[in-house]
């Protein structure tokens, strides 16, 4: 429909930098550029190198996407961007970008959440999203349990990790397998021919103890620190790693919990939709646990294939145009880059900032 | 022609429309503000406040010139993304200017100064500009004794910029007050000529000069005791 909101959306919370172009709920483009090569040799994301990347892709990407897409910026009704959570350089330069745009092409601007936007991208897959739904968010980055009542203006948080991220365990565990980084398609791909059952590592923040404090939390640190201390036993004792059933298991813990407390926050809520996002999100084992999992309780799984689940322009771009059709006000010119941005905050908007 | 100008090198936030004529540079409205946490926060409403003080649209503009740095990166980068993202939106060139050049060359009055700006970690971003106000010696970042002793070599009697008030007793100089922060009207008049002849349009690479601190990952450390 030609009067459905054409929004575009910068993303650059992290080490991707992202142009999405969507129309209502349907994506024109998605450009993206990564400097995840740049980072693999520190084992981690450097701050400073993802910022100065995004300021190099960040004018390539958006010609990328206009093409694909077939639009001019004078063509669109809004520009959405990140705004936070994320890496405070790196998400300033989408940030000071949008407004670029924004200035120049005379368009308003919504400064929107990230992780509100992973849950807005399955909208392009799956239509609008039945309201209200569970969102399990699950990346490098982060790990957070959602109730979304309302995509366009607030979401509840449920729980989140205590200390590592799920994606963050990913890379731990790989880089002790002497996998490559970022660690979490080899792990899926190594566990594949491994026994999920092999080593019982624990599940953390699922004993009785600690379902008082934490019901939907997660703790990934404990799990990293048994994979590494069975590795190392190994080792010392002069023995192979069995790097598919060590993959497997450490898998196997990782997705057991998430699902868990994501079906567990479903059924206490009385909520019949799961959505699931982040880059952790494309790993198989994630993915079929869930369905199976979810069918006995009645649950719809909403995960939308693996190159929407990480970070990318196209997510920010389907939370931008949602906003827009629901009539919520957009950013003021000072909007600022939020790397602590509550998840309680959707989208900054105007009145808020005066 | 009216020329956007940009400069978030240091902690003044410079936005500026500029008439560019064969006859010269003019200045028609211009918004600094000085504040080295918010360059994020506060260069697009100034720039759309010098398009509304002159009473132009966006679509007016016919360049726009960035002050290129060197300075702290994290602020450079936002005039630099500005620069480079309103220019791709409205199909008018950019053009890169080095940001202490804006600093130097108007403070050049017969006699080599060194101009320098706050890199920092108790450091300098610095350079040394003949009488004519043409840039010898620089950029550079390092310590304020080092470019002292460089001045010292090149017969430099005057210091200019933030950094020189700010390390005055280290360069043992005689500080100009004035200007403090890159002037807009010297960042359009460096690149008058260029946009005069229409040059090509010019990536807006942000004079960094230092390497980003990363280590590379060290071995792993043992969990066992
Ligand atoms: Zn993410």
């Amino acid at each position: 429909m030609a009067d459905e909101p054409l929004v575009l959306g910068i993303e650059t919370s992290c080490d991707e930098t992202g142009v999405g172009v969507v129309r209502g709920h349907t994506l024109l483009a998605d450009a993206l550029a990564s400097s995840v090569e740049q980072h693999a040799r520190f084992g981690g994301v450097v701050p400073e190198v993802a910022s100065r990347a995004h300021l190099e892709a960040i004018v390539p990407t958006m010609n990328r996407a206009l093409a694909e897409a077939g639009v001019t910026l004078a063509d669109v009704d809004a520009i959405a961007v990140t705004s936070g959570p994320g890496l405070a350089g790196a998400l300033l330069v989408g940030v000071a970008a949008a407004k670029g745009y924004a200035v120049a092409a005379e368009k308003p601007v919504y400064g929107v959440n990230h992780l509100a936007a992973h849950v807005a991208v399955d909208t392009l897959e799956h239509g609008p999203l039945p309201e209200p739904a569970i969102a399990l968010l699950v990346s490098g980055g982060h790990s957070s349990l959602l109730l979304v009542d309302d995509l366009a203006h607030g979401v509840t948080p449920l729980g989140a990790t205590i200390d590592d991220a799920a994606g963050e365990a990913f890379d731990k565990v790989a880089r002790l397998l002497g996998l490559p980084f970022p660690g979490g398609p080899y792990i899926d791909r190594e566990a594949r021919a491994g026994d999920p059952a092999a080593i019982a590592f624990p599940r953390g923040l699922t004993a009785a103890k600690d379902l008082a404090a934490h019901r939907y939390d997660f703790s990934f640190s404990g799990l990293k620190t048994a994979v590494a201390r069975w590795v190392e036993r190994r080792q010392r004792a002069g023995e192979p790693i069995p790097v598919a059933d060590v993959a497997a298991s450490f898998q196997e813990a990782v997705c057991d919990v998430l699902i868990g407390k994501a079906l567990d926050a479903c059924r206490s809520s009385g909520v019949q939709t799961l959505v699931i996002g982040g880059g952790v999100a494309a790993n198989s084992r994630l993915r079929a646990m869930a369905e199976q999992r979810a069918a006995k309780y009645d649950i719809r799984v909403r995960t939308p294939r693996p190159k929407l689940c990480t970070d990318n322009g196209a997510m920010v771009a389907a939370l931008g145009s949602h906003l827009v059709a629901a009539g919520v006000a957009p950013s003021c010119l000072d909007l600022p880059a939020d790397s602590a941005m509550p998840l309680t905050t959707v989208s900054v908007t105007g009145e808020e900032q005066t | 022609m009216l020329v956007l100008v940009v400069d978030s090198s240091t902690p003044a936030v410079i936005a500026a429309l500029a008439q560019v004529t064969a006859a010269g540079v003019e200045v028609r409205a211009q918004r600094c503000a000085v504040d080295a946490r918010a360059h994020g926060e506060l260069l697009a409403p100034q720039v759309d406040a010098v398009l509304a003080d002159v009473g132009v649209r966006p679509s007016a503009l016919g360049a726009i010139v960035a002050g290129l740095g060197p300075g702290p990166f994290t602020g450079l980068r936002v005039g630099l993304v500005t620069a480079a993202t309103m220019g791709q939106a409205l199909g008018v060139p950019t053009y890169g200017v080095c940001s202490l050049d804006a600093v130097g060359f108007p403070a050049a009055a017969g006699e080599p100064v060194l101009a320098a700006t706050d890199a920092r970690r108790r450091e300098i971003y610095w350079a040394v500009y003949d009488g004519a106000g043409q840039r010898v010696v620089g950029p550079e970042v390092s310590a304020p004794a080092v470019a002292a002793a460089r001045a010292r070599d090149l017969a430099v009697v005057a210091a200019v910029g933030d950094g020189a008030h700010r390390y005055a007793a280290t360069l043992e100089l005689p500080v100009a007050d004035e200007p403090r922060y890159p002037m807009p009207v010297a960042l359009a008049r460096l690149a008058a000529a260029r946009i005069a002849a229409g040059a090509p349009d010019e990536p807006l690479t942000p004079l960094y000069l230092r390497r980003p601190d990363a280590v590379a990952a060290a071995g792993r450390k043992s969990v066992l005791p």
